[in-house]
């Protein structure tokens, strides 16, 4: 075994048992490393139950920034029995298994090729703390206070943290404080000699902030004015409205009447969430829903009113492992092909597809102004990875200077002075009409909103040559959309290679750092991160400009891929996928082997396979 | 295909005092089958939306997808409205109100849009108390697709193509009384008299105000045997009591002979004056209500008037904590944290 020692750049796993407060202590830890300016990722692996079961937490620390979801453990700290075999099996040769020695582990758990570091997290809990409650919450910090040892991370930053947790219960910080020393200082007299991976301060955080993408996104949608959220439970989507109505309760309470500037209504089912969230749109409020799996197959019927009647509307879609129910708290970007054409007919739905916490934040604030725009539902595509775990994040940013775009509505004064006032004319020849809103004016500018086929004052027709008219204009509107959506970000100033690399949403650090393993091995890509569908000419000249390129994505159809394809008119066979479905975010070890194993005549000597 | 009227105004029309004529609150003209209810029932919310001198443009309609949820294109034609799909009227019109509570909201639907497809949203509208009123134009079939049964046609209800329904029928005006709504009526399309004054009732009540009008489907269920037909009705219809409905400006003057007379003042200020059929029987007593529903129902009678109402009822609004200007009207500078705010959530995240 190697003694060389690893300096912030480790995997190190939690294994817990849901609903036993581990959570909390968890988080702990890995604030206490982003605290020390040290860049880290952190994962959340959680069954679809409320206790009892297993559930892990995977921190990866690494200087270098390369923070996608990775194979492997350097360190598990096992708490939980039932998974111990599991856990030890998972530990990288070298590695540690932190765990309670309060109980002897059984001969079968005994690896040769992996070190053993027993704490008696119960029994230090049972002899310090007096009820069953206390053992167990304190347990978890016993355990963080060990690893904190172990890995010489500044016990006073974590000190720190806990004063700040309890600034509001005072009497909790010295239990806690207490149980942290016990760890520490357990693991400092029994295990002195170092470890073979460390953590040590740096300056790589900046001015970042730690933050999920749920919360992101709904500050998105405060700072864009959004008044109305109607929704129905889902994970991993609901901590977004669960957010909305936190920050509301912050921000948007009228300070003189108590009142409140929004509205947040709980709905009956995801048919009704969106409908609701239409007939607010309709009204002129800024209006938005978040839903996940099932939920997108419900508003399904009304994704398809919203864009034929021309009805903005924000829905954010945090995906998950789907078909069906699927595995409801895992990750996946399984739901492009549907969320791109929802519904029956003719339809096509705009999509952003945000990376960070950051984009989160952007995109749904950007979402509500294209939504206005183009009068037409905009999807966030988020996913359970980006929404539900922490992500270091550049901080939120905002310009006071920044207008809404509330797009082609037609005030009073407009109306008085109109002639002709026609929905569905297309006055500008952008394909995007003026609206009204209801109330506006006592004679003028009222229309019937409808599903059904009509002519450009929105009366009913059957006229094959009107309904023609129409979907032809909605085509043009489709062409005026891809001005304004955000276009592809490249990671060089200008395509150089033969091969090529497409990613969106939260593939993005797993392919960058396959990426650049592959460029240390001598096989070069160019990188486009796609941002946004409709796909615009940027999107289409990458391809162009590549004899090969890999689309990477979290399915197993590689859906992207079709949509690409079959936008772009591209040639099938010089798009190849990098794809995983398993429910947990993709690796770097992943796309590697798989972008490797399309071209084998590019093999480099000594890679395996 | 859609006619427009031509609107022609006779110097002589009379004007309401807000000064609209009776054509102002008139929309296309009908496409509906000759006789069908439903427009008997479009007539009667013109009546009413008149004489209320209603602002057309401060009321909204939304529907569902039925021939009932074609009729609000033949009524208000200066009012916005919003034909969106089948069943999901109340969430659509949950969401308008929440972007701007000083509209009137108008829902209509049909009985197979509602106590089928739409079961789920009525109950729900009902349990937030949705300021709206709902109508549902009950013909105990679907009309535009061709008259199968609905789940309000009764049982042993025989339909054109003379088969008996064997399932029991949902009664919608039961169902609200039993999930809180805090106005429950119910109507005749062809009793304008009682309609007229129960619709505008119903637009007075702050909360969820819910019409079942029996509507006739001439086409698909108006024959022999059916439970729906204007025969039929006609001949099983009793009536809580007569109606007349008293704007807040004017002073009560109407009174009947014989019976007693109630008057229950509404949120608005307006009343509704009711001339009690039967002694037994409270229009604030949801008790009462329901036993008189159930009793007509035993008897094979059609109940008609104002079956329940809670004048002092929480609207959604209320029980939210909302804002007394409509959501819609919040621009920017009422809604937008700004920079500073979001420094310090950001600095709360280090
Ligand atoms: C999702 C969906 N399923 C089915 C239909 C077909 N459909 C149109 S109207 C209707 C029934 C309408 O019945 P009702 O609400 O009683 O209205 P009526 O025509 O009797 O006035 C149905 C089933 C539809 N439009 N949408
Ligand atoms: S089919 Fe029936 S409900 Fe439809 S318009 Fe004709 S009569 Fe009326
Ligand atoms: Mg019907």
């Amino acid at each position: 075994m190697t003694k060389a020692c690893r300096v912030n750049d480790m995997v190190i796993r939690f294994a817990n048992v849901n609903g036993t407060g581990s959570a909390s202590a968890n988080d702990l830890f890995s604030k206490a490393i982003f605290r020390m300016g040290i860049p880290l990722s952190s994962k959340n692996v959680f069954p679809s139950n409320i206790q009892g079961l297993p559930t892990w937490y995977e921190v990866r620390i690494n200087e270098n920034g390369f923070l996608g979801y990775c194979d492997g453990v350097d360190i598990m700290v096992a708490v939980n029995p039932q998974s111990f075999t599991r856990d030890v099996a998972s530990v990288n040769k070298g590695g540690y298994f932190v765990y309670d020695s309060t109980k002897k582990l059984h001969p079968d758990l005994i690896r040769e090729d992996i070190h053993y570091i027993g704490i008696p997290m119960m029994q230090l809990c049972m002899e310090n703390y007096e009820t069953p409650r206390q053992h167990q919450l304190f347990k978890n910090i016993v355990y963080v206070g060990a690893l904190a040892a172990l890995l010489r991370v500044e016990l006073e930053v974590i000190r720190q943290i806990i004063h700040e947790l309890f600034s509001k219960k005072e009497k909790l910080i010295p239990p806690n404080v207490k149980a942290l020393e016990l760890g520490a200082n357990y693991a400092l007299e029994h295990y002195s000699e170092p470890l073979n991976v460390k953590v040590e301060r740096r300056d790589n955080i900046k001015d970042k902030i730690l933050i999920d993408g749920n919360s992101a996104t709904a500050l998105g949608a405060i700072y864009a004015g959004a008044t109305v959220g109607a929704w129905y439970p889902i994970t991993p989507s609901t901590s977004v409205i669960s957010a909305f109505e936190k920050y509301c309760k912050r921000l948007r309470v009228d300070a003189e009447t108590g009142k409140n500037k929004f509205a947040i209504i709980q709905a009956e089912d995801e048919l009704a969430a969106i409908g609701m969230v239409i007939g607010a749109n309709w009204n002129g409020a800024r209006a938005f829903t978040s839903t996940s799996g099932a939920g997108i197959s419900l508003m399904s019927e009304f994704l398809g009113l919203a864009y034929f009647a021309e009805i903005p509307l924000v829905l954010v879609n945090v995906q998950r492992g789907g078909p069906s129910t699927g595995m409801p708290t895992r990750t996946q970007q399984s739901d492009i092909l549907i969320c791109a054409y929802a519904s029956h007919g003719d339809t096509k739905q705009v999509l952003l597809f945000p990376s960070t916490p950051a984009d989160c934040f952007e995109m749904t604030a950007m979402a509500f102004d294209l939504a206005d725009r183009l009068q037409t539902p905009v999807i966030v595509m988020s996913d359970l990875d980006l929404g539900m775990n922490n992500h270091v994040s550049p901080p939120l940013k905002w310009d006071d200077k920044r207008q809404y775009d509330l797009g082609k509505v037609l005030n009073k004064e407009q109306l008085e002075h109109m002639e002709d006032y026609g929905r569905y004319l297309d006055v500008d020849d952008d394909g995007i009409c003026y609206r009204t809103l209801p109330g506006t004016h006592p004679t003028k500018g009222a229309f019937f909103t409808r599903g059904t086929s009509r002519d450009e004052h929105a009366k009913y027709t059957e006229d094959a040559a009107t309904y023609v008219r129409n979907g032809e204009r909605l085509q043009k509107k489709w062409q005026t959309t891809k001005r304004y959506v955000p276009g592809p970000a490249f990671h060089q100033p200008k395509s150089e290679h033969a091969l090529g690399v497409v990613y969106f949403g939260t593939s993005n650090y797993s392919t960058l750092e396959a990426v650049d393993s592959l460029a240390r091995q001598g096989i070069h890509f160019d990188v486009m991160q796609v941002k946004a569908f409709p796909f615009n000419d940027d999107v289409k000249n990458f391809f162009e400009a590549h004899e090969q390129v890999f689309v990477v994505e979290q399915n197993r159809d590689a859906q992207f891929r079709s949509l690409l394809i079959n936008e772009l008119g591209l040639l099938p066979n010089r798009v190849l996928s990098a794809l995983n479905f398993d429910g947990m975010p993709i690796t770097a070890a992943h796309i590697l082997k798989q972008i490797i194993k399309q071209l084998p005549e590019m093999k480099p000597a000594g890679v395996n396979l | 295909m859609t006619y427009i009227k031509s609107k022609i105004r006779h110097p002589k029309q009379p004007k309401n005092s807000i000064g609209y004529v009776k054509a102002d609150y008139e929309g296309a003209l009908s496409t509906l089958c000759a006789g069908c209810g439903h427009d008997s029932i479009s007539a009667a919310i013109i009546e009413a939306c008149y004489e209320m001198s209603i602002e057309p443009h401060r009321l909204a309609k939304v529907s569902g997808i039925g021939c009932s949820s074609k009729t609000p294109t033949y009524f208000l034609g200066n009012s916005h409205g919003f034909n969106s799909v089948h069943g999901r009227m109340p969430s659509i019109t949950t969401g308008a109100n929440m972007a701007n509570r000083d509209l009137i909201y108008l829902g209509v639907s049909g009985d197979g849009d509602t106590a089928s497809i739409g079961l789920g949203q009525f109950c729900h509208v009902i349990r937030r108390n949705l300021n709206m009123t709902y109508i549902v134009m009950n013909n105990g079939c679907y009309g535009l697709t061709k008259g199968q049964d609905s789940a309000t046609a009764d049982f042993g209800s025989v339909n054109k193509s003379g088969t008996e329904n064997p399932f029991p029928a949902i009664d919608l005006a039961g169902l609200a009384l039993e999930l809180g709504a805090t106005f429950v009526a119910r109507s005749f399309s062809g009793d304008k008299t009682q309609l007229i004054p129960l619709i505008k009732a119903a637009m007075s009540h702050r909360g969820f105000a819910f019409l079942d009008v029996i509507s006739p489907c001439v086409t698909f269920n108006n024959n022999m045997g059916s439970t729906k037909s204007y025969e039929y009705v006609r001949d099983h219809i009793p009536a809580t009591a007569a109606h007349e409905f008293v704007p807040q400006e004017e002073e009560i003057l109407i009174s009947y002979p014989g019976g007693s007379n109630t008057s229950v003042r509404l949120h608005d200020g307006s009343s509704i004056q009711l001339h009690k059929l039967n002694a037994n029987w409270n229009p604030i007593d949801r008790n009462t209500a329901v036993n008189r529903l159930q009793q007509a129902k035993i008897n094979g009678e059609i109940l008609t008037g104002l079956l329940f109402v809670d004048k002092d009822s929480r609207d959604l609004h209320e029980v939210i904590n909302s804002v007394d200007q409509p959501l819609n009207s919040l621009r920017k500078e009422l809604l937008c944290p700004g920079t500073s705010a979001l420094n310090k959530i950001n600095d709360g995240l280090r």
